[in-house]
């Protein structure tokens, strides 16, 4: 399997604070990278460097072999990444179908094809076609902002603690969602439900204070009390 | 009741130039986080070109497109030179664009000299209409046909295309928006060009409208959308045109009844929005 994204000594500075100090990890198609950390460890910061929201000062971001640190956000999404932010992003005053729209770069079969497919997934999505956005529940907001992520042919999700705030049984559901589309594109996940992480993750890297510290497979992680006791705060 | 009818159709009148100019201030706000104090500028050299136009061709309506289009190139290299390298700093963009609000007013009386220029409306948009005793200027009823064309317009690209639909996200969440592959520059620009060209039209039919123009006159309309931009809700297109016909009627009937008051009232009206609902009549944002 090829590596698709990584990120090499990664620094990134938000104002005058040096947030990133140091992340480095590697990302491999086909794989769920998950990207635990503890809370203001710098796992946002690490997406939204990768997305060039907060472009880094030092260090490399190399997806499918090109260098895009640097480059605007929209052309760093056009190259194939699709982003699920922390706080959903959901266009409050855009309906659901608004919300699609904004995304969707084409009208082609394919993207109505994968609309179909993540309706399916999502049904309240449908049944809510034309409510506003700012009035969907948390789990439905979520579900729209991964469904919104997933509509383009994109290569790679960044998805950003998608069970933060929802009902266990919700939970479940974004996480077989995650399951079904590992078939067809690569993750990167941030996650602190160690549950989910370690249900659906393949890869783990663990951020602290801003650098990466850890890295193994998720099947080591599970085994290992110690250091999820050390950088988690889990046992 | 024929004062009633007129006082109503000349504040109508304003109340469309006023929306004219607030539209492009209130979507450029609300999409760019840009507050542009020279958009009156803008406003007066539609006015200037138009009357110019108008002069040198006899038409008014290659007059009218003329100024329109010398609002669209002007709000093109403002936004490219001026407004561009300051996105995200405030302080700098209120001083460039007031430096800018003076370059293109004393810029207008290098050109055209430094007195006012009459204007008039073309003969078939002058005179009236007499509806028994209730007289009806023409050019009040061009002014408020246009406003409204306007509006519908506008407001029909904002709900009906996908540039219309990102322009609205992006005054939700202009970084989601990017974040979605969309180059927000671009909308910025032909947000920003957009805008421009609404106040040079509201610009140039308000010299037939008033019969003088003078290149102080942006700045006073100016201060008037700021307050519509205000009561409306800033980002609120549908907004600005409700709270620019409110400032618009008001004023014509207090500067009647009330002379003494007519300015006041429009700052009253600021106040008992901002007291009552902050974010204007129709703003999305907190
Ligand atoms: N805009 C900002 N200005 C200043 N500091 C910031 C800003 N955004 C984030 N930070 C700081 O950067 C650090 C990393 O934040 P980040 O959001 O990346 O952490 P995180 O690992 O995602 O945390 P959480 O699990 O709570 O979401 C934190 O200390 C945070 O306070
Ligand atoms: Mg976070």
């Amino acid at each position: 399997m090829s590596t698709q994204l990584k990120l090499s000594e990664v620094e990134t500075y938000i104002g005058q604070y040096h947030i990133l100090q140091g992340v480095s990890f590697e990302v491999r198609e086909g794989e769920v990278t998950v990207l635990l950390g503890r809370n203001g460890a710098g796992k946002t910061t690490t997406l939204r460097t990768i997305m060039g929201l907060n472009p880094p000062s030092k260090g490399e971001v190399i997806y499918k072999g090109e260098v895009i640190q640097g480059l605007p956000t929209y052309t760093v999404a056009q190259k194939g990444i699709g982003y699920v932010p922390e706080d959903q992003g959901i266009f409050s005053g855009l309906t659901v179908e608004e919300n699609m729209k904004v995304a969707m770069k084409n009208n082609d079969d394919a993207t109505k094809e994968r609309l179909d497919w993540i309706l399916e997934l999502f049904p309240d999505l449908k049944k809510f076609w034309k409510k506003q956005g700012g009035l969907l529940s948390g789990g439905q907001k979520q579900m729209l902002s991964i469904a919104r992520a997933y509509i383009n042919e994109n290569d790679l999700l960044l998805i950003d603690e998608p069970s933060k705030g929802l009902a266990p049984i919700v939970v479940e559901k974004v996480m077989e969602t995650i399951l079904q589309m590992k078939e067809k594109t690569t993750i990167v996940l941030v996650e602190q439900n160690f549950m989910m992480a370690s249900t659906i993750g393949d890869k783990f890297y663990i951020i602290d204070d801003g650098k990466t510290v850890s890295e193994g497979s998720m099947n080591l992680l599970k085994e290992d009390e110690e250091m999820r006791r050390k950088y988690l705060g889990i046992a | 009741m024929d004062v009633l009818i007129n006082l109503s159709l000349n504040g109508l009148a304003t109340g469309m130039l006023i929306f004219l100019l607030a539209a492009g201030l209130t979507l450029i706000f609300g999409l760019m986080d840009v507050l542009n104090f020279a958009h009156g500028g803008l406003f007066a050299w539609g006015a200037y070109s138009g009357t110019w136009i108008y002069a040198t061709t006899g038409s008014f309506l290659i007059a009218i497109a003329g100024a329109i289009l010398t609002g669209l190139i002007l709000g093109l290299l403002t936004e490219r030179w001026i407004i561009k390298p300051v996105y995200g700093n405030h302080v700098q963009q209120i001083l460039i664009t007031l430096g800018l609000m003076l370059v293109l007013s004393e810029l207008l009386k290098v050109v055209w000299g430094p007195n006012q220029i009459s204007a008039s409306p073309p003969s078939y948009l002058a005179g009236s209409w007499e509806l028994g005793n209730v007289i009806i200027i023409k050019y009040r009823v061009f002014i408020i046909a246009v406003g409204i064309l306007v509006f519908g317009l506008v407001q029909y690209i904002l709900k009906n295309t996908k540039i219309g639909l990102i322009v609205r996200a992006g005054v939700m969440d202009k970084e989601m928006v990017q974040a979605l592959g969309i180059n927000i520059q671009k909308v910025f620009m032909l947000v920003f060009m957009i805008g421009a060209g609404m106040a040079a039209l509201g610009g140039a039919m308000l010299g037939p409208y008033s019969g003088v123009i003078y290149a102080e006159m942006g700045l006073e309309f100016a201060i008037l959308a700021f307050i519509v931009v205000v009561i409306g809700g800033m980002g609120s297109f549908p907004g600005s045109i409700l709270a620019a016909i409110l400032v618009g009627v008001s004023g014509s009937f207090m500067a009647y009844y009330v002379p003494s008051l007519s300015l006041a009232v429009n700052m009253l009206l600021m106040a008992v929005v901002l007291i009552f609902r902050p974010q204007g009549l129709f703003g999305l944002k907190g």
